[in-house]
């Protein structure tokens, strides 16, 4: 009796775990990297896979605190923005003979500082995410260009260009990667494992419920647009070592590919969903596809074209499939 | 009672719009006194004209942008389409130069019609959140724009002088592009305050489940919010390749933000259901007088974008302090 009331569920479950987000990429994640093995015999090459993950470190970066935002229910647009702002000041203050680390923490400050801002609006005056981050997009853009004009910043030490370029001791695990696996734990354990991780999914999920309940919306709203803005002035420190040199229209657009990756990832655009480990898969996920048609010669733009046609696929598959799952069970 | 308490509401509602243009007003007309004591320049008639024509064609995507925001959506592939259908459209007069220009105007309208309907029908029929649905057709519009071309250019020697005139010629002095500008202007205020669609497109944004139980037809005004804006988007295209004479697979690149800024300076909110054509007119001639201002004033253009953020944020807190202000001296009549 027990045991025929309890058989369906458990094969629902087991049929739900294999259905979940993440499994889908992981299969894509093969299947991309089939292709990409059988299109060019220099794809599985230990080298050069450690290699491929330099170029799509920084909006990793970015999009974990991006996830949290997210799945809280808003969306800031201002990361490249904040990123290039902190950056050129960074950039412009060692210019001008302050040492290259104090330098770096001034970015870090100026990027927390953007977020702050963003942060404060959206929480204290309860004003729409998109529109603030919207006017930050362009304010935050607009000072770098403001303070570097058509000007290119060179000229950094080798210590701090080890930062974006170099491996980590004779290793060939890049540094951007190692410090993206720590941030990525990191984050995975604030929101999968802490009460503050919990109350992002709440907030998400009703707002207004949780004000009610007591929960301090606005100090979690300001504390997480501020975590974005340091994480966007981390990518941009990583973005100028690995470059070596900042211009103001550094990393332009790289908003869309974050929030891409996020979606992709399986976090609910409307909020309270998701995972830091669907994002991460995402993130590999397109990295790989891109790298893939980057080896055989594949133009930007087209790269881009087939990244949006997955991002719409990905949400548009899942839906048909169940619509006809419904229709061939009724 | 109810009567009395109705139009006091609709009083309400109208004060917003109204206080919210009559700012936006004044703060233009502010503007216009200060830059116009610093430059002589930039109240003459040639310089009102170079303003106008820089601002009617974002104007033109601004006024769609501003239909698919008032749904509660957005609608980011606007600047993908433009460039995708302004190629299309310089492809084809270039091979064919004896299609006249009103040919390619329409044309560019029909695959703007077809790109916003790709978003339309992903919108409703497949039930993708908006931002996603043109997050995803904007890398895929712009990368079909540098794949139909191959990365090449149409330049000015491969269109004729009468499609490059098309922009360039004035009816009673009025330039042409202003005049189509205000065209689609009128027609849209009309469409918008005048017939019952366009009134049901203000109620699915400002509440879309009671829009759907008042008997609304959700979807299909969705979908025609998304077409119109592909539609104007099409004729931007065709509009921009002929002003500035050449298509170009980064077209307009980075325009999406402009006509979304242009709509929520107009006091277009985000979230959804208020908004107005003259409001986004306003919105638009305010960005334009500024980037026009920075240059006469000899303010260098690198604090184009900064002052743009600058003046996007003021108008969003702006709105948001004053519809609160005005909902609690409502609140506070209601209980007096």
């Amino acid at each position: 009796m027990t045991s025929l009331t309890k058989a369906p569920p458990k094969r629902f479950i087991m049929l739900s775990l294999l259905l979940r987000w993440e499994w889908l990429l992981v299969l894509l994640i093969i299947v991309a990297c089939f292709v990409n093995a059988s299109l060019s015999r220099y794809f599985l090459d230990v080298d050069n896979l450690f290699d491929m993950t330099f170029n799509f470190m920084e909006k990793s970066l970015v999009a974990l605190p991006m996830t949290f935002i997210i799945i809280s229910g808003n969306i800031d647009l201002s990361v490249a923005s904040n990123l290039a702002m902190s950056a050129v000041i960074m950039a412009t203050a060692f210019q001008s003979g302050l040492n290259i680390w104090l330098a770096v923490l001034l970015g870090l400050c100026i990027g927390t500082i953007g977020g702050l801002i963003n942060g404060l609006l959206v929480s204290r005056l309860r004003l729409p995410a998109l529109a603030v981050t919207l006017g930050t997009y362009a304010l935050y853009r607009g000072v770098a260009f403001v303070l570097l004009g058509d000007l290119v910043v060179k000229g950094f030490p080798d210590s701090f260009i080890y930062i974006g370029q170099g491996n980590v001791l004779n290793t060939p695990v890049p540094v951007p990667l190692l410090l993206f696996s720590v941030m990525a734990v990191v984050f995975g354990l604030v929101l999968h494992r802490t009460a503050f991780g919990r109350l992002i999914y709440a907030i998400g999920n009703n707002e207004e419920a949780c004000r009610y309940s007591g929960v301090a919306v606005n100090r979690i709203k300001v504390i997480i647009f501020a975590l974005s803005g340091f994480m966007s002035a981390l990518a941009g420190v990583i973005m100028t070592a690995r470059f070596g040199s900042v211009r103001p229209n550094i990393a332009a657009g790289l908003e869309l590919d974050v929030i891409t990756a996020v979606v992709l990832g399986g976090v609910d655009i409307f909020g309270g969903q998701g995972s830091i480990l669907g994002v991460v898969l995402a993130l590999f996920l397109m990295g790989i596809t891109r790298f893939g048609m980057s080896l055989k010669n594949v133009p930007g733009q087209v790269q881009s074209t087939l990244i949006g046609f997955l991002l719409i696929l990905a949400i548009l598959l899942p839906q048909l499939l169940r619509r006809f799952a419904l229709r061939s069970r009724g | 009672m109810s009567v009395i308490a109705r139009k006091k509401r609709r009083s309400v509602l109208l004060t917003i719009a109204g206080v919210r243009e009559t700012g936006i007003s004044i703060f233009i007309l502010l503007l216009v006194v200060v830059v116009s004591l610093r430059s002589p320049y930039f109240l003459t008639v040639s310089n009102i004209k170079d303003v106008l024509m820089d601002i009617a064609i974002l104007s033109i995507v601004a006024i769609g942008e501003a239909m698919v925001i008032i749904t509660r959506g957005i609608d980011l592939s606007v600047a993908s389409t433009l460039a995708l259908a302004g190629m299309a459209v310089g492809m084809t007069i270039s091979s064919h130069p004896e299609i006249p220009p009103g040919g390619a105007l329409l044309m560019g309208m029909g695959i703007g019609a077809v790109l916003g309907s790709v978003n339309g029908l992903l919108v409703t029929k497949g039930h993708i959140p908006p931002i996603i649905t043109t997050l995803g057709t904007m890398s895929i519009y712009r990368g079909l724009v540098f794949a139909i071309s191959g990365g090449a250019w149409v330049d000015a020697d491969e269109m004729t002088k009468e499609f490059i005139g098309m922009t360039k010629g004035e009816i009673l002095f009025i330039p042409n592009l202003v005049f189509m500008a205000g065209i689609v202007a009128i027609i849209s205020y009309y469409f918008l305050n005048h017939t019952s669609t366009g009134r049901q497109i203000y109620a699915l944004g400002s509440n879309p489940t009671a829009a759907r139980v008042a008997g609304i037809h959700v979807h299909r005004n969705l979908f025609l919010a998304y077409l119109i804006s592909g539609i104007l988007c099409g004729m931007g295209g065709v509009l921009w390749i002929s002003r500035y004479a050449s298509a170009q697979s980064d077209t307009a690149v980075g325009f999406e933000l402009q006509a979304i800024a242009a709509a929520v300076v107009g006091g277009v909110s985000t979230l959804g259901g208020s908004g107005t054509i003259p409001g986004v007119l306003l919105g638009s001639l305010l960005l334009g007088i500024v980037v026009n201002a920075l240059s006469l004033v000899h303010i260098s253009p690198f604090w184009k974008l900064a002052v743009q953020g600058l003046i996007i944020l003021a108008a969003v807190v702006t709105d948001a302090l004053l519809s609160r202000r005005l909902q609690q001296s409502r609140s506070a009549e209601g209980t007096s």
